[in-house]
Protein backbone atom coordinates (compact mmCIF):
# COMPACT_ATOMS: atom_id res chain seq x y z
CA UNK A 1 0.00 0.00 0.00
CA UNK A 2 1.45 3.36 -0.99
CA UNK A 3 0.48 6.55 0.80
CA UNK A 4 0.02 9.82 -1.11
CA UNK A 5 3.30 11.03 0.39
CA UNK A 6 5.11 7.94 -0.81
CA UNK A 7 3.70 8.22 -4.35
CA UNK A 8 4.96 11.79 -4.51
CA UNK A 9 8.38 10.80 -3.17
CA UNK A 10 8.60 8.03 -5.78
CA UNK A 11 7.56 10.41 -8.58
CA UNK A 12 10.17 12.97 -7.54
CA UNK A 13 13.00 10.47 -7.21
CA UNK A 14 12.41 8.83 -10.59
CA UNK A 15 12.06 12.24 -12.24
CA UNK A 16 15.54 13.09 -10.94
CA UNK A 17 16.88 9.78 -12.25
CA UNK A 18 15.56 10.32 -15.78
CA UNK A 19 18.54 12.40 -17.00
CA UNK A 20 20.95 9.70 -15.78
CA UNK A 21 18.78 6.77 -16.85
CA UNK A 22 21.61 5.16 -18.82
CA UNK A 23 24.03 5.13 -15.89
CA UNK A 24 21.47 3.93 -13.37
CA UNK A 25 20.12 1.24 -15.68
CA UNK A 26 23.53 -0.06 -16.76
CA UNK A 27 24.78 -0.13 -13.16
CA UNK A 28 21.74 -2.09 -11.94
CA UNK A 29 22.04 -4.58 -14.79
CA UNK A 30 25.76 -5.10 -14.13
CA UNK A 31 25.06 -5.73 -10.45
CA UNK A 32 22.39 -8.26 -11.38
CA UNK A 33 24.72 -10.10 -13.78
CA UNK A 34 27.50 -10.17 -11.16
CA UNK A 35 25.32 -11.32 -8.25
CA UNK A 36 22.94 -13.58 -10.19
CA UNK A 37 24.83 -15.06 -13.15
CA UNK A 38 21.73 -16.98 -14.30
CA UNK A 39 20.22 -13.69 -15.43
CA UNK A 40 22.87 -13.38 -18.13
CA UNK A 41 21.14 -16.15 -20.05
CA UNK A 42 18.51 -13.67 -21.23
CA UNK A 43 21.14 -11.52 -22.90
CA UNK A 44 23.12 -13.99 -24.98
CA UNK A 45 22.24 -11.96 -28.08
CA UNK A 46 23.72 -8.73 -26.70
CA UNK A 47 27.12 -7.48 -25.56
CA UNK A 48 26.62 -6.85 -21.84
CA UNK A 49 30.18 -6.09 -20.80
CA UNK A 50 30.77 -2.99 -18.68
CA UNK A 51 30.65 0.12 -20.82
CA UNK A 52 29.01 -1.56 -23.79
CA UNK A 53 26.51 0.37 -25.89
CA UNK A 54 23.93 -2.45 -25.56
CA UNK A 55 24.15 -2.30 -21.78
CA UNK A 56 23.62 1.48 -21.71
CA UNK A 57 20.73 1.51 -24.15
CA UNK A 58 19.05 -1.42 -22.46
CA UNK A 59 19.55 0.04 -19.00
CA UNK A 60 18.12 3.34 -20.23
CA UNK A 61 15.02 1.64 -21.64
CA UNK A 62 14.29 -0.06 -18.35
CA UNK A 63 14.80 3.00 -16.15
CA UNK A 64 12.71 5.22 -18.45
CA UNK A 65 9.88 2.67 -18.37
CA UNK A 66 9.96 2.63 -14.58
CA UNK A 67 10.06 6.44 -14.47
CA UNK A 68 7.04 6.55 -16.77
CA UNK A 69 5.16 4.22 -14.42
CA UNK A 70 6.16 6.38 -11.46
CA UNK A 71 4.41 9.44 -12.93
CA UNK A 72 0.99 7.98 -12.19
CA UNK A 73 1.16 4.83 -10.11
CA UNK A 74 -2.62 4.38 -10.06
CA UNK A 75 -2.48 3.89 -13.84
CA UNK A 76 0.26 1.23 -13.89
CA UNK A 77 -1.87 -1.35 -15.71
CA UNK A 78 -2.64 1.13 -18.48
CA UNK A 79 0.90 2.48 -18.77
CA UNK A 80 2.46 -0.97 -18.82
CA UNK A 81 -0.02 -2.68 -21.18
CA UNK A 82 2.37 -2.87 -24.16
CA UNK A 83 5.26 -4.02 -21.96
CA UNK A 84 3.04 -6.63 -20.34
CA UNK A 85 2.39 -8.14 -23.77
CA UNK A 86 6.06 -7.97 -24.72
CA UNK A 87 7.22 -9.74 -21.57
CA UNK A 88 4.47 -12.37 -21.58
CA UNK A 89 4.56 -13.44 -25.20
CA UNK A 90 7.98 -12.53 -26.52
CA UNK A 91 10.58 -12.09 -23.81
CA UNK A 92 9.07 -14.61 -21.38
CA UNK A 93 11.49 -13.68 -18.64
CA UNK A 94 10.81 -15.74 -15.52
CA UNK A 95 9.17 -13.23 -13.14
CA UNK A 96 11.43 -14.19 -10.23
CA UNK A 97 14.06 -12.22 -12.10
CA UNK A 98 12.03 -9.03 -11.69
CA UNK A 99 12.70 -9.29 -7.95
CA UNK A 100 16.42 -9.66 -8.58
CA UNK A 101 16.63 -6.60 -10.82
CA UNK A 102 14.42 -4.60 -8.42
CA UNK A 103 16.80 -5.37 -5.58
CA UNK A 104 19.83 -4.42 -7.68
CA UNK A 105 18.10 -1.14 -8.58
CA UNK A 106 17.75 -0.42 -4.86
CA UNK A 107 21.48 -1.02 -4.34
CA UNK A 108 22.29 1.22 -7.32
CA UNK A 109 20.12 3.95 -5.85
CA UNK A 110 21.82 3.53 -2.46
CA UNK A 111 25.24 3.99 -4.08
CA UNK A 112 24.03 6.91 -6.18
CA UNK A 113 22.00 8.75 -3.53
CA UNK A 114 24.07 7.91 -0.42
CA UNK A 115 22.40 9.33 2.69
CA UNK A 116 19.60 10.59 0.47
CA UNK A 117 18.39 7.02 0.10
CA UNK A 118 16.56 7.22 3.41
CA UNK A 119 14.67 4.27 4.93
CA UNK A 120 11.43 6.00 3.84
CA UNK A 121 12.59 6.31 0.24
CA UNK A 122 13.88 2.72 0.33
CA UNK A 123 10.54 1.40 1.61
CA UNK A 124 8.50 3.40 -0.89
CA UNK A 125 10.57 2.38 -3.89
CA UNK A 126 10.73 -1.26 -2.79
CA UNK A 127 6.93 -1.30 -2.65
CA UNK A 128 6.63 0.51 -5.98
CA UNK A 129 8.99 -1.89 -7.75
CA UNK A 130 7.07 -4.88 -6.32
CA UNK A 131 3.83 -3.47 -7.68
CA UNK A 132 5.50 -2.66 -11.00
CA UNK A 133 6.84 -6.22 -11.29
CA UNK A 134 3.47 -7.73 -10.42
CA UNK A 135 1.72 -5.67 -13.11
CA UNK A 136 4.43 -6.53 -15.63
CA UNK A 137 3.82 -10.25 -15.06
CA UNK A 138 0.02 -10.04 -15.25
CA UNK A 139 -0.40 -11.37 -18.78
CA UNK A 140 1.92 -14.35 -18.27
CA UNK A 141 -0.95 -16.68 -17.46
CA UNK B 1 32.26 -26.27 1.51
CA UNK B 2 32.41 -22.66 0.49
CA UNK B 3 35.42 -21.61 -1.50
CA UNK B 4 36.50 -18.00 -1.54
CA UNK B 5 38.59 -16.40 -4.24
CA UNK B 6 41.44 -14.12 -3.17
CA UNK B 7 39.42 -11.19 -4.47
CA UNK B 8 36.43 -12.18 -2.32
CA UNK B 9 38.49 -12.63 0.85
CA UNK B 10 40.31 -9.35 0.38
CA UNK B 11 37.12 -7.48 -0.54
CA UNK B 12 35.17 -8.70 2.47
CA UNK B 13 37.98 -7.89 4.91
CA UNK B 14 38.31 -4.51 3.26
CA UNK B 15 34.62 -3.68 3.58
CA UNK B 16 34.58 -4.51 7.28
CA UNK B 17 37.70 -2.46 7.88
CA UNK B 18 36.07 0.56 6.23
CA UNK B 19 32.65 0.57 7.88
CA UNK B 20 31.84 2.04 11.27
CA UNK B 21 30.14 -0.77 13.20
CA UNK B 22 28.47 1.71 15.54
CA UNK B 23 26.70 3.38 12.63
CA UNK B 24 26.14 0.55 10.18
CA UNK B 25 24.69 -1.91 12.71
CA UNK B 26 22.01 0.43 14.06
CA UNK B 27 21.25 1.79 10.56
CA UNK B 28 20.77 -1.67 9.09
CA UNK B 29 18.52 -2.91 11.88
CA UNK B 30 16.39 0.24 11.97
CA UNK B 31 16.11 0.19 8.19
CA UNK B 32 14.90 -3.42 8.36
CA UNK B 33 12.25 -2.52 10.96
CA UNK B 34 11.12 0.43 8.82
CA UNK B 35 11.17 -1.15 5.36
CA UNK B 36 9.80 -4.54 6.49
CA UNK B 37 7.58 -3.59 9.43
CA UNK B 38 6.51 -7.15 10.13
CA UNK B 39 10.01 -7.78 11.48
CA UNK B 40 9.01 -5.64 14.45
CA UNK B 41 7.20 -8.69 15.80
CA UNK B 42 10.44 -9.83 17.41
CA UNK B 43 11.03 -6.57 19.22
CA UNK B 44 7.92 -6.12 21.36
CA UNK B 45 10.02 -5.14 24.36
CA UNK B 46 11.84 -2.34 22.54
CA UNK B 47 9.27 0.36 23.23
CA UNK B 48 8.37 3.02 20.67
CA UNK B 49 8.54 1.66 17.10
CA UNK B 50 5.52 3.58 15.81
CA UNK B 51 7.15 5.35 12.92
CA UNK B 52 10.43 5.68 11.08
CA UNK B 53 11.64 8.57 13.25
CA UNK B 54 10.90 6.67 16.46
CA UNK B 55 12.65 3.55 15.19
CA UNK B 56 15.70 5.47 13.99
CA UNK B 57 16.11 7.17 17.39
CA UNK B 58 15.24 4.15 19.55
CA UNK B 59 18.25 3.38 21.79
CA UNK B 60 17.36 -0.32 22.14
CA UNK B 61 17.30 -0.70 18.35
CA UNK B 62 20.68 1.01 18.12
CA UNK B 63 22.18 -1.18 20.84
CA UNK B 64 20.85 -4.32 19.23
CA UNK B 65 22.09 -3.24 15.81
CA UNK B 66 25.60 -3.14 17.24
CA UNK B 67 25.17 -6.64 18.70
CA UNK B 68 24.08 -8.02 15.33
CA UNK B 69 26.96 -6.46 13.45
CA UNK B 70 29.34 -7.69 16.12
CA UNK B 71 28.02 -11.16 15.41
CA UNK B 72 29.27 -10.86 11.84
CA UNK B 73 32.82 -10.56 13.19
CA UNK B 74 32.63 -14.25 14.00
CA UNK B 75 31.95 -15.06 10.37
CA UNK B 76 34.69 -12.71 9.26
CA UNK B 77 37.23 -14.46 11.49
CA UNK B 78 36.09 -17.96 10.48
CA UNK B 79 35.42 -17.59 6.80
CA UNK B 80 36.46 -21.14 6.03
CA UNK B 81 33.92 -22.71 8.37
CA UNK B 82 31.13 -20.27 9.01
CA UNK B 83 28.65 -23.13 9.37
CA UNK B 84 30.50 -24.48 12.40
CA UNK B 85 31.22 -21.07 13.88
CA UNK B 86 27.52 -20.21 13.78
CA UNK B 87 26.12 -23.51 15.08
CA UNK B 88 25.28 -22.10 18.53
CA UNK B 89 23.86 -18.87 17.12
CA UNK B 90 21.65 -20.90 14.81
CA UNK B 91 20.30 -22.94 17.72
CA UNK B 92 19.71 -19.72 19.66
CA UNK B 93 17.70 -18.15 16.82
CA UNK B 94 15.63 -21.25 16.20
CA UNK B 95 14.98 -22.59 19.70
CA UNK B 96 15.03 -19.53 21.94
CA UNK B 97 14.36 -16.49 19.76
CA UNK B 98 12.16 -18.41 17.30
CA UNK B 99 12.87 -16.10 14.40
CA UNK B 100 11.49 -17.05 10.98
CA UNK B 101 14.71 -17.61 9.03
CA UNK B 102 13.31 -15.75 6.01
CA UNK B 103 13.95 -12.62 8.06
CA UNK B 104 17.72 -13.16 7.93
CA UNK B 105 17.66 -12.36 4.23
CA UNK B 106 15.69 -9.17 4.84
CA UNK B 107 18.27 -7.92 7.33
CA UNK B 108 21.12 -8.97 5.02
CA UNK B 109 19.51 -6.97 2.19
CA UNK B 110 19.21 -3.88 4.40
CA UNK B 111 22.81 -4.26 5.54
CA UNK B 112 23.93 -4.41 1.91
CA UNK B 113 22.04 -1.22 1.15
CA UNK B 114 23.53 0.63 4.15
CA UNK B 115 27.05 -0.44 3.16
CA UNK B 116 26.29 0.57 -0.44
CA UNK B 117 25.23 4.06 0.59
CA UNK B 118 28.37 4.38 2.75
CA UNK B 119 30.80 3.21 0.06
CA UNK B 120 29.04 4.79 -2.93
CA UNK B 121 31.01 4.30 -6.14
CA UNK B 122 33.46 1.93 -4.40
CA UNK B 123 30.63 -0.57 -3.94
CA UNK B 124 31.08 -1.83 -7.49
CA UNK B 125 29.08 -4.75 -8.89
CA UNK B 126 32.01 -7.09 -8.14
CA UNK B 127 32.43 -5.86 -4.56
CA UNK B 128 28.66 -6.07 -4.14
CA UNK B 129 28.59 -9.66 -5.39
CA UNK B 130 31.38 -10.70 -3.00
CA UNK B 131 29.62 -9.08 -0.04
CA UNK B 132 26.30 -10.65 -1.04
CA UNK B 133 27.95 -14.09 -1.21
CA UNK B 134 29.41 -13.61 2.28
CA UNK B 135 26.02 -12.65 3.71
CA UNK B 136 24.35 -15.56 1.89
CA UNK B 137 26.79 -17.97 3.55
CA UNK B 138 26.09 -16.37 6.95
CA UNK B 139 22.33 -16.63 6.40
CA UNK B 140 22.64 -20.29 5.36
CA UNK B 141 24.70 -21.02 8.48
CA UNK B 142 22.07 -19.35 10.67
CA UNK B 143 19.36 -21.47 9.05
CA UNK B 144 21.32 -24.68 9.44
CA UNK B 145 20.17 -25.78 12.90
CA UNK B 146 16.47 -25.16 12.32
CA UNK B 147 14.43 -28.34 12.21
Amino acid sequence: MLSKKEKQLIREIWERLTPVAEDIGADALLRMFASYPGTKTYFSHLDIGPGSAHLSSHGKKIVLAIAEGAKDISQLTVTLAPLQTLHAYQLRIDPTNFKLLSYCLLVTLACYMGEGFTPEAHAAIDKFLSAFSAVLAEKYR
Amino acid sequence: MVTWTDFERATIQDIFSKIDYDIVGPDALSRCLIVYPWTQRYFGSFGNLYNAAAIASNPKVAAHGKVVLGGLEKALKNMDDIKQAYADLSVLHSEKLQVDPDNFKLLADCLTIVVASQLGKDFTPEVHAAFAKFLAVVVAALRKQYH
